[in-house]
Order: C-alpha cells, then structure tokens, then sequence
C-alpha cells in the first residue's frame, strides 16, 4: 500500500499480522517484513527473533511502553495504533518513545488515521502514516505546511517560537 | 497588554486559511461530518439549537479598544448586532453562517484574535483574575503567565485530544477572583520563604454534573517549571484519564480514583524526566513577558472637585459609585464595573453600539483596556476618580450604567434552552422574571451581596453550584423546572451549595426566590451577608418557608400535572 513516510509518497511492504494469527506468519515468507501486536510479540519472542524477515510491532492506545523499552533495538517500525479520531494516548506514547528512550526507528500511525491530525501527530515524532484506501496522499501532505510556527518543543526538531525569538 | 508579533500573528492567519480549507473540503464531502465537528470545535465552532456559535478566545479576558471595535464590526457584519459574554470570559456570536466563518477568523486575526481551542477536548482559554494588575491585594500579576500558558497550550501536539475539555485560571491575589479551586488546574501566584516566585498548584476541581473543589498538588512551584510541570499533569491525564464514559472522562475524576497522593507520584515522576527540558522558561522570558503588562502612566494630582460634587449631590451617580466601583491599587483611580446586567437585556449580551461606545469611552479613561469579568460583565480596571462623573453619564446614555453589580440582579447565568441544544430549561426568561420581580434598587441594596447562578442543565455552565442561591434547570418530562441550591461560594474557601429540596415549578420559581430572601431579611444578624445567614441557620428555615408555603397538595398535583 502507498503511504506517507518522511513527507513523502512511499510504496509500504510492511504487512500487518492482525492480532492473534501470528502462527501462519512465522511459518509462512519468513523473509517479509510483518508488523505484530504486542501481545503476540510477548508470546513469542523467540520465535520471532529467529525470524530473519524484518520486524514490527503494534501498540494499541492501552498498551504500556515499559513493555517493549528492553527490546527497541528488535524493531524497525513501532506501528501506533488509533481505535478512533478522538484517540489521544498515541500522542504521548511516540513523544516518549522518540524523547525519553531514544527509539530512532520508524514510528508509524496506523487505525483511525486523517490527513488533519497529522502535522500534530509529526511533531510528536510519527515519521510514517497509513491512510485510509480512498485517502487522497498528495493532497494530506499539504497538511504538514498549513501552520509555519510552534510555541512548544516536541519530538520533531523544529525550534520554538520562543526560541527563536531570543 | 500582550501584542503579537510577526509570529503570533502568522499563527492566527495562517488557522483562519488552514479553517477555511477545512471547510471547503467538508463542503465537497471530503471531510465527514464526525471529523469536522472535531475540527470545527478546535476552532469555537459549535452547532446550536437554532445555528452555529461562534466562541472566541478572550485571553484571560483582556481586550484592547480595537480588539472590541473589531468585535463589533463581526456582530454586526457575520451576526445580528450583538455578542454574548461568557462565565468563561470569552464572547460568543449567537448566529454565524458557516461559510462565513473563515472570513470571521480572518477578521479576528486582523486585530489580533482567535478562536482556537474555545472547544473541544483541549486546553482551553486560560482564566485569570479581571482586576489583574489594579487591585490592590495582588503578590504578582497573573498575565504574564497567562500569555506563556496561552502559548504554550496553543495547537499543542500532544494535548489537542485530551479525553475531555480542559481549563486552567491563574489568581495573583490573595482574594481569589478567578475561582481557580473549581478549575481542571488552578494556580496561585505565591512567594517562598526567600522570596521566589512561584505557584501553589490545585488540580481536579471542577463543576459539571459533578462539582469538586480542586485538591492541593503542590505548594509551592518554582515559576520557571511552569511548564514542564504543567505538561507532566497533562500528561499522566492524557494517558489515564478515562475514555469511555464522557461523564466520568475529567481530571477531578482521575484524581478522585487514584487519590492525590498516588496522582501526585505518577506527576513527580513524570516531571522528573521533563523538568530539564527546554520547557524551562528563564528569567529574560519572564522579563519580556512582564514588560507587556506594565503599570500605564497613572496621572497623580487631578482635582476630584467635580467627583465629591456629584457624589454629594446626585444620588444616582452615588448609588452607581457605591455599587459598581471599587478600590484601585493607585490612589486617585478606580476600577469600574460595567454592568451587563441590564434589566429585560439576557445577562452578558452587548449591542455593537455599545460595544463600540465603551471602546471609545476605554480610550478616553482606561488607558484603552477592557477587561471580561467570569460573571459576565465588564471593566474599565483604571479610570481616574475624576473623570468618574463624566464616564457615568456616558454609560448612562449607553444604558451600561446600571448600578446593581454585587447584588442578586447582578446574576450568572447561561443561554439555556433559547439557544444552547444541551440545556433542559429556559434561563434567559428566569433570570427575566426575577429581574421583573426584584427590580426595586433600594431593596437590592437592602439584600446586599447575594450571588446567584442559574444554569440550564448539569454543565453548569452558569455556575450554580457556587452561587450563593444557585438554580438548575431540569427536565421533567418534557417541562421544565428548577433545582435550587443554597450557600454555595467560590473564592478563597470555595463551597458547594446544598440543595434546598424537590424541583421547582417554572412559575413558582420567581417565588421560591423571593421566600427565601424574606427568610434571610427576617433572620440575619447585623452586618451579616445572605451566605453568612445561610452557613450560621442551616437551609433548613429556607426550605421550611419555601416547601411549607405551598402546601404538599399544590405541589403533588404539580407532579402529576408535569407527569401526565
């Protein structure tokens, strides 16, 4: 699918394992890169990393960072999921990863993604986002250039207003 | 007052463009409804009973000369002729078209307005005290913090989707004004024992269908973590505050559940990782910050002959300085009060005209500043004493001039049902009536300070649990009545009021009123307060006199009337 990754058009290969039918994927095309819930990935860690096919994995809103903080260095992609529009707890959970662990990997909004929330969603580290099929990618990244300035630090490094009024 | 710079302003300009896209895309289907009513609320756009309203931002409720003429120019442009003053010292157009809206944000951003975050699950319009920097028991002035807030909560990444509305007031005084004890955070302006600047921060107050008085976080707050503190509250809040269930989804909920100790942990805990970060703000942001709202070039030495003259003389003039004047920090000032309260005027509606005619008079005597007070009226927060008698005149032949502020006319009260789609009940014609029935001065005089807050629904947005007498309105089966509550308060030692008994009948209510002022007049001690005589007798002589009066069989076939 095309998504949007680094403000750009981008032909995605990630495939996402839905939760709980991780079993065909392990035996299956072991060398595609798959995106996996949390829970699954808990279940099987080791399997997983005997894997040699990239790695994902998938956080719900709910789900606890403290979980993954010891194995960051096993994914390429930390895949965010939003059950609706008015979800809010990605935002923190990617600022943290970005600004407190240090993930440098790819941060991926996946679910209930629009081409409004976006710019909010980049500056709290997002770098990649998976939008509806009829979504229309060129248009969304408008999106990133509407507003110029920001008054707060975020993940992103785009300084301050205040900072550059000093 | 705070002035936008290159910046600030593209902001504004550049959320007016990026609205007006929203809304062209929304026009073509491009945008369903569920997500614009999103977007549209992040802008102050609601949709009403009858139309859109418009709420615009009011930063902690200061408004220069220009800003209200600019308002004006919209009320009369994009509305029907007037605006609306909130509780929550903001203004709200009552009958924008939507695809005028754009042009109204462009319009505002022209004077440096906006109306980003009026609404939606954000952090909303920072609060302050109105008498900000002129009263005269003040440790520091709040609005230089205000505006660091409003910058900061401004289009905020990671707190647009709270799980439910936030509202932060700031109070530098040590009389609370801004009730910041019923607020999501209150913040007191305070100096540590070494003379640092600081806050006393509360948090999880909050009125609503469940009213609680915020609970201390922390005594004392060094003003440079402001932020960073601030952002670790929002977030263990963003994280842990409950989604599913929109009644339940408040921080004083959070707070309740976790207890204040375990919240003020997950927040230390927090802050520990953020408090470093360059959410610090240093002493030459707080310098300039403060410039902004530096004293105005008070003038010393002016003859008050005129003053004492019509003081002495003319009784209506003395009823208006008793009432709606008071104390300023600076001698030979005054803070003047401008009554909203126009009897048959709804409570905090203003004409265009008038709008206009007090940003003439704004320049002419305060220094070209108008203050939003949280119950909806007006101030002129530094006028010289002598120029008193010819500002009176003016806001006489404006009818603003109404001398009822402190008394039981000068009431809270929301839009209710004749607008809001959330109300169960008329306000706007209660609050007529009792304007009707208690219309004599002298006798409002004689009541003294009586605060009284009508809301139409559990939203509280007209502030009943805290007024002295408060009123809901409710819905029984299709009619409306009315809950009262007595001996609430907000202030220094906040109360929430009790409530009297059963529902009220619309047409009793204007009598239940009056019985209980008559109780009041008939028990109070010497120099007592109405909300004194209700702490020191109880409500049970009130509910006595209010339920005994009409006899249990009047009231049943009320009952029945309203269930049949």
């Amino acid at each position: 699918m095309e998504i949007i990754h680094d403000r750009r058009i981008s032909e995605s290969y990630w495939r996402h394992v839905p939760d709980g039918l991780l079993a065909d994927a392990l035996s299956d095309r072991p060398s595609d890169a798959i995106v996996v819930a949390l829970a699954d990935w808990r279940g099987q860690k080791a399997a997983l990393r005997r894997r040699p096919g990239p790695l994902g994995v998938r956080l719900g809103a709910g789900d606890d960072l403290d979980d993954i903080l010891d194995d960051l260095e096993s994914f390429d992609v930390v895949a965010i999921a939003f059950a609706n529009a008015t979800e809010g707890r990605g935002y923190t959970q990617a600022r943290r990863l970005r600004e407190r662990y240090g993930y440098g990997g790819e941060i991926r909004a996946v679910g209930d993604v629009s081409r409004d929330r976006l710019a909010f969603m980049e500056r709290c580290g997002f770098n990649a986002f998976e939008l509806p099929g009829d979504a229309r990618l060129r248009d969304a990244l408008d999106a990133f250039g509407e507003i110029s300035d920001v008054y707060q630090p975020g993940a992103d490094a785009q300084p301050t207003i205040a900072s550059r009024r000093a | 007052m705070y002035r936008y710079d290159g910046y600030d302003q593209r902001l504004v300009e550049e959320r007016a463009e990026q609205f007006a896209d929203q809304v062209r895309r929304y026009r073509l289907g491009e945008i369903g409804e569920d997500e614009f009513k999103q977007l549209r609320l992040r802008n102050g756009l609601y949709l009403q009973r009858h139309a859109y309203m418009l709420r615009v931002a009011i930063p902690y409720g200061l408004l220069s000369s220009h800003q209200m003429r600019g308002l004006a120019h919209i009320a009369r442009r994009y509305d029907r002729g007037y605006g609306h003053f909130t509780t929550r010292q903001n203004i709200q157009f009552n009958w924008p078209e939507l695809d005028d809206v754009p042009d109204i944000l462009r319009a505002l951003a022209k004077v440096e307005m906006h109306a980003i975050q009026t609404s939606g699950n954000v952090v909303r319009n920072i609060t302050a005290d109105h008498l900000a920097g002129s009263a005269g028991d003040e440790i520091a002035d709040p609005r230089p913090y205000c505006e660091l807030l409003r910058q900061w909560s401004t289009l905020h990444p990671e707190f647009s989707w709270l799980p439910r509305k936030f509202k932060i007031a700031i109070t530098g005084a040590t009389s609370d004004r801004a009730a910041i004890q019923l607020h999501d955070i209150g913040l007191q302006l305070i100096e540590d024992s070494a003379g640092g600047l600081g806050f006393k921060v509360w948090v999880g107050g909050g009125m609503g269908r469940m009213p609680v008085i915020a609970k201390v976080l922390r005594e004392f707050l060094p003003r440079e973590h402001l932020l960073s503190y601030l952002e670790s509250i929002l977030r263990v809040y963003n994280l842990q505050g409950r989604r599913d269930n929109i009644h339940r989804a408040r921080i004083k909920i959070l707070v309740n559940s976790l207890g204040i100790q375990r919240f003020r942990e997950l927040v230390e805990a927090e802050w520990r990782h953020t408090r470093a970060s360059a959410l610090a703000v240093g002493d030459a942001e707080f310098r300039r910050m403060q410039a902004f709202f530096a004293n105005p070039d008070y003038q010393q030495g002016r003859s008050t002959q005129a003053f004492d003259k019509q003081l002495a003389s003319n009784p209506l003039f003395a009823d208006w300085f008793r009432h709606n004047t008071r104390e300023h920090k600076v001698s030979g000032y005054s803070i003047v009060t401008v009554s909203l309260k126009t009897p048959g005027v709804p409570p905090g509606d203003i004409s265009a005209e008038q709008m206009d005619g007090l940003a003439d008079l704004a320049d002419r005597y305060s220094f070209g500043e108008i203050r939003a007070s949280h119950d909806q009226n007006l101030v002129l927060a530094d006028v010289a004493v002598a120029d008193l008698p010819e500002l009176w005149k003016s806001l006489v032949n404006m009818k603003l001039a109404t001398a009822n502020v402190g008394t039981l006319n000068d009431m809270i009260c929301c839009p209710g049902l004749d607008f809001c789609s959330l109300a169960n009940a008329g306000t706007l014609d209660v609050a007529a009536r009792v304007n009707e029935k208690f219309e004599q001065l002298d006798y409002l005089y004689d009541l003294g300070n009586v605060q009284l807050k009508i809301s139409g629904c559990m939203n509280a947005c007209g502030h009943h649990h805290v007024g002295h007498i408060g009123i809901l309105g409710v819905d029984k089966r299709g009619e409306e009545w009315y809950q009262f509550t007595l001996g609430g308060s907000a202030g220094n030692a906040p109360a929430l009021g009790q409530r009297l008994g059963a529902a009220i009948a619309k047409n009793r209510v204007v009598q239940a009123l009056g019985d209980i002022l008559e109780v009041y007049l008939a028990r109070r001690e010497e120099g007592e307060e109405f909300v004194e005589t209700v702490q020191r007798i109880g409500i049970t002589p009130f509910k006595e006199r209010v339920y005994g009066n009409h006899s249990r069989s009047t009231h049943q076939r009320e009952l029945l009337a309203a269930c049949a």
